[in-house]
């Protein structure tokens, strides 16, 4: 294994290799980015489910919803995997790796954001659940119509945290036969040695993490604007590369 | 129940078959081991405005919050209209009133806050229209004519696009009160409307409130710490301490020649 000195006398040869294999790699990005936007809409899913059903008056439904959490948050990501692509098949199921890939990942990180879904809908003022009840709108209506879009605007910034875990998550689907980016970067290695590779790697992951982001915190200047706290998007366009949940300047109006 | 004494100009009338519009019976509430009302009795007739004057910690917001079902009842019962709200007794035994019920009773009911309470995420016009549409079944349009009503009556009509964190106390305490009115309630809840107010926002807000008094006859529960208020708009004044009615009387009777040493105490530190 060459060092750092390696890396620098090969850089224009590695770098004419990653060129050459740009093609696989972008289908490797290809793979990790539909992981992980398939994986986040299944784990908001799985969520928003899981998290409001804990809010539910009936304790068996808060219960199920308890121990589901319990479980898919307990287990590890890598064995749960493991789970659907080697086991059902004994159990007669056979699926397909990438469906594997975003049930883990939708199931595992979903147990996570059920935890920040409910944190969030409790820390919506008592007054809004009280108005509901003197305007005698059903507990379902108001929940939809007045909490849920309250508490988005307070679960985003934790939500963009887990986000960035999923992306990175997504990097052990390689073991079930997957070609996403981590295994672009590995075959890469053959050619380019560990310096270079990985160097890459933690680019590319680092270059997606920061355009999820920047989504993410387009999503939280919206949704905080939309309930009367802080400037519109458009007004705070330079603000979209800021850290999760830090306040907004021009913020907190309400 | 005594006779009420009524302002002048407005006698309320009372139910034809003598119901009570409200009537509290062997009302007790708790909260652990702290008993905040004790087997209290009252009734108020329909079209009848009563305020509810004490000490703070009297219990005066929990009687509020118990006919808007925000708080459960320890014992005894409340009817509505002779129907009950929370608790009804069948075949000797209390028993509990299903969700469902209570919430078409309150339906009836209608309650403006301390804190206002609009909804953030909603636009004004939306703040008002979301029960009526949603509860009531009204038709989008028909709702949004009335809420326009409403709104010009609370002075708030040319504010119906805008969201509540662009309005101020006193503005949004007035869309609060049309947002309130919109469902016809038959029994308005008043808690503190102005309390949280800057001081200068308050006659705003009591300004609107004594028009919606003397144009309709809507049963009001009031609790404020506005006594001039509380005169100018109130059929009978009660005076609570710990739990139960010291005293009840028109606000002539009770501003001016208090009976109870403890409502002359009261008047004296609030006046």
């Amino acid at each position: 294994m060459g060092g750092l000195t390696d890396f620098v006398e090969n850089f224009g040869i590695n770098t004419e290799a990653l060129v050459a294999r740009m093609p696989v790699i972008l289908e490797g990005i290809l793979v990790t980015v539909q992981l992980t936007v398939l994986g986040a809409l299944g784990a908001m899913a799985i969520a928003m489910i899981l998290g409001l059903a804990q809010s539910v008056k009936l304790a068996a439904v808060r219960i199920a919803a308890r121990i589901v959490v319990e479980f898919f948050r307990g287990t590890s990501l890598v064995v749960q995997l493991f789970w659907f692509f080697f086991v059902l098949p004994l159990l007669g199921w056979q699926l397909d790796p990438l469906f594997c890939g975003v049930l883990a990942l939708s199931l595992n990180y979903g147990a996570y954001g059920a935890e920040v879904v409910r944190g969030s809908v409790g820390s919506v003022p008592k007054g809004q659940y009280e108005a509901i009840s003197a305007l005698s709108l059903s507990p379902l209506r108001g929940m939809f119509r007045v909490i849920v879009p309250q508490a988005w605007a307070l679960m985003i910034p934790s939500l963009s945290n887990l986000l960035i875990q999923l992306l990175k998550g997504t990097a052990i689907v390689s073991m079930i036969t997957l070609h996403d980016l981590y295994f672009q970067v590995d075959q890469l290695r053959r050619t380019t040695g560990t310096w270079y590779a990985f160097g890459f790697g933690l680019l590319a992951y680092f270059v997606i993490a920061w355009v999820l982001v920047a989504f993410m915190n387009a999503l939280e200047i919206r949704a905080k604007h939309r309930i009367g706290r802080g400037p519109s998007l458009r007004e705070s366009l330079g603000q979209l590369f800021r850290s999760p949940g830090r306040k907004q300047i021009g913020g907190e109006l309400a | 129940m005594p006779e009420n004494t009524p302002t002048p100009g407005a006698v309320p009338e009372g139910a034809a078959d003598g119901t009570p519009h409200l009537q509290f019976r062997d009302v007790v509430k708790k909260f652990g081991d702290n008993t905040v009302l004790d087997d209290l009795n009252f009734s108020v007739s329909q079209g009848e405005r009563v305020t509810l004057i004490g000490p703070s910690g009297s219990g005066k917001t929990t009687i509020l919050r118990l006919v808007m079902t925000l708080e459960e009842l320890t014992g005894g019962y409340i009817d509505i209209s002779g129907q009950p709200l929370q608790y009804t007794e069948r075949g000797g035994k209390r028993v509990r009133v299903p969700d469902k019920q209570r919430r078409r009773t309150t339906t009836q009911i209608g309650m403006v806050f301390q804190h206002f309470n609009l909804f953030p995420n909603m636009t004004v016009m939306e703040n008002i229209i979301e029960a009526p549409v949603h509860v009531m079944g009204l038709g989008r349009d028909e709702a949004a004519d009335k809420a326009e009503a409403l709104l010009d009556k609370v002075g708030m009509a040319w504010k119906k696009d805008a969201r509540p964190s662009q309005l101020s106390g006193g503005q949004q305490q007035r869309v609060a009160i049309a947002r309130a009115l919109a469902m016809d309630p038959e029994i308005l809840l008043l808690d503190e409307v102005t309390s949280a107010l800057d001081p200068e926002l308050v006659g705003e807000v009591l300004g609107v409130l004594k028009d919606i008094a003397a144009e309709t006859d809507i049963s009001m529960l009031i609790v404020t710490h506005e006594m001039q208020f509380a005169r100018d708009v109130s059929h009978r004044v009660m005076m609570f301490d710990q739990g139960s009615v010291v005293e009840q009387d028109s606000p002539e009777k009770i501003f001016t020649e208090p009976e109870h040493q403890r409502t002359q105490d009261f008047l004296r530190a609030v006046l």
